[in-house]
């Protein structure tokens, strides 16, 4: 019998077609390669930057950019500012990534539970959720790493804090949806118990609406650390930061502006990336059936 | 009836969900005999998916108020609790649904979830062993090139071959008891005849025994050893397909088979219709539910519901008229 009959196409997965369709769109494309760059230059820092980004020289402060030796000029305690913003990178994607994926975990963990179970679990959930989602996100950083008080750890701590109620508001519009699908009642039909049927069916269908928002967050973390550093309640001094260095750069306003608009340009390059490869990849997976 | 796989009595199930109560089955008895296919028969919201989604206690139990027995090859379903409910279900009853498209989770592929099933409810069973008796299960329903669809997802597939799948899934656990709702409902008219002749082969090559929810006459002649009509959460007329085919007794059935078109002689002609509307859940009357509407209800009718009357070979009926009727 020709079996070619029945042959049928194997249509790719989910995840292939998103990938295609993600491949063909070239801004959200080169969004993805700015990204990537970004990160590697963030890994590699160390070996990329010519010059210790600690390593200051009174006798050349303020150097244009173009200098001989300092392509990118250097900053008010003479510091390379090319190495200087390479290994910022690491400290601003750090502060970038970190928040979010913490805030993923956390927040998708009460989104879905609280979507999943309903009733009365979910209003108590959700409206303590509320009442953190009501202050507005910079306000609330400021003021939780004001309270913790500055440093690192501590801002990492506030803006985790700051991303999980909107990751937890998401998920937990997203498992109501899913919860009420035909194909929940039949697993639960053919013998799925609650934490069976959270594992695979809800966090099946769930995981990438969610995991898509939280990249968008990424871009709002990094400008918020920024801020934060700024305000000298993130990354202390002599830490490469974006944020930190826009603060010490500051008093050059006038003097070298090209010099102290730098960092902002990195935190613009980096946030607009992560923003429009998140978009392409939002409407690569909005696959209509 | 001594030999019963299923025994459902005196099922009452009411939904408290709302401001008022809506009394949606309302004293169900119903036994079906090991091999068995009783089809339920009925409008929108008679009862009859409530019924059969009572047998695997799917509805939300915080708003559903059920009362009653169900006994499922032995098992005291009422009873079952946590892991005993879930190792009951898709074990020893299954189900099928209305649509296949919204029945099947469309992130995994159709082996992946048929495997999950079987696993969940046998661990033994390695990986392979599982994707081996998916891979007879597709062969069972006759789904071609079942190697290859066992990747396939659920979008991937037409509807015909979806509900095969539907149905491949429902059997991997080999159930006693197949409940299926409406599973012909959402597919055309030749495929839906492709799977009625194929639910009735495994069904007798299984000796499963089966509840087939339909509102689609045709279809319950189709599969059904006997048929039960149910009206405003009661079983009205219960029996043989011939006998409640040929000599319908409950007025209702009696309108509900005089509505269906007579193919071509008629043409021309206005549909029979039965007047009025199905009551109000939530408020039904004392009496009979169809009263109402019914040509020779009497005010008798009215003031109780009537017990249910014996005409023999296992033809009831709920109505107090039957001999008018005959």
């Amino acid at each position: 019998m020709p079996e070619r009959v029945n042959e049928i196409i194997r249509s790719p997965g989910f995840w292939v077609t998103v990938w295609r369709r993600f491949l063909r769109d070239p801004v959200a494309l080169a969004a993805a390669l700015v990204v990537l760059g970004l990160i590697l230059m963030a890994v590699f820092a160390p070996w990329i930057a010519p010059q210790d980004p600690f390593q200051g020289m009174s006798l050349r402060r303020l150097k244009p950019p173009g200098t001989e030796g300092y392509p990118l000029g250097t900053d008010e305690l003479g510091r390379d500012m090319l190495s200087r913003l390479i290994h910022g990178a690491r400290i601003s994607l750090f502060m970038g990534i970190v928040p979010v994926l913490c805030a993923l975990f956390i927040g998708a963990a009460i989104g879905i539970v609280a979507g999943y179970s309903g009733g009365w679990t979910n209003t108590l959930l959700m409206r303590t959720v509320d009442v953190f989602f009501a202050f507005p996100s910079v306000l609330l950083a400021v003021a939780l790493a004001g309270a913790l008080g500055p440093g690192m750890t501590n801002g990492l701590i506030a803006l985790t804090l700051v991303f999980i109620p909107p990751i937890a508001r998401v998920a937990e519009s997203v498992t109501t949806g899913v919860r009420s699908r035909d194909f929940v009642e039949a697993a639960k039909a053919s013998g799925a118990g609650a934490l069976l049927i959270i594992r695979k069916h809800v966090l099946g269908n769930v995981l990438g609406p969610i995991f898509v928002y939280a990249m968008s967050l990424v871009a709002v973390s990094m400008i918020l650390a920024a801020g934060l550093s700024f305000l000298g309640l993130g990354v202390k001094p002599p830490q490469p930061d974006w944020g930190l260095m826009l603060n010490t750069l500051r008093t050059a306003m006038y003097t070298q502006p090209l010099l102290c608009a730098l960092p902002g340009v990195m935190i613009f390059i980096t946030s607009i990336s992560f923003n429009l490869m998140t978009d392409g990849l939002r409407s690569a997976m909005d696959i209509k059936a | 009836m001594a030999d019963t796989v299923l025994d459902i009595r005196n099922l009452r199930v009411t939904f408290t969900g709302g401001a008022k109560h809506v009394r949606a089955v309302d004293g169900v008895d119903l036994a079906v005999a090991p091999g068995e296919v009783v089809a339920l028969l009925g409008e929108s919201g008679s009862g009859k998916s409530v019924t059969l989604r009572s047998v695997l206690r799917l509805h939300p139990e915080a708003k559903t108020r059920i009362a009653g027995s169900i006994v499922a090859a032995g098992v005291d379903v009422m009873a079952l609790t946590g892991a005993a409910l879930a190792d009951f279900r898709g074990k020893t009853v299954s189900m099928i649904f209305q649509e296949p498209m919204l029945a099947l989770d469309p992130v995994y592929s159709l082996g992946q979830q048929i495997t999950e099933s079987i696993r969940k409810h046998e661990p033994a069973v390695s990986a392979e062993a599982a994707r081996r008796r998916a891979f007879e299960l597709f062969e069972q329903v006759r789904i071609p090139s079942p190697e290859r669809r066992l990747d396939a997802y659920p979008h991937e597939m037409s509807g015909g071959m979806r509900q095969r799948a539907m149905i491949a899934l429902a059997l991997a656990c080999n159930p006693k008891v197949l409940l299926a709702d409406e599973p012909t409902t959402a597919l055309d008219a030749t495929v839906q005849v492709q799977i009625l002749l194929l639910l009735r082969e495994l069904q007798r090559n299984l000796n499963l025994s089966m509840i087939f929810v339909t509102h689609d006459i045709g279809v319950g002649v189709e599969v059904a050893d006997r048929i039960a009509v149910m009206y405003a959460g009661r079983i009205v007329e219960i029996g043989a397909v011939r006998d409640v085919i040929r000599t319908p007794r409950h007025p209702y059935t009696i309108g509900l088979l005089s509505t269906r078109a007579q193919g071509g002689r008629l043409s021309g002609n206005r549909l029979t219709t039965i007047s009025g509307s199905p009551p109000d859940l939530a408020n039904l009357p004392p009496g009979c539910a169809f009263a109402p509407r019914c040509a020779s209800a009497s005010a008798a009718c009215r003031e109780a519901a009537p017990a249910p009357v014996d005409l023999g070979a296992g033809h009831v009926v709920r109505c107090i008229h039957t001999a008018i009727t005959a």
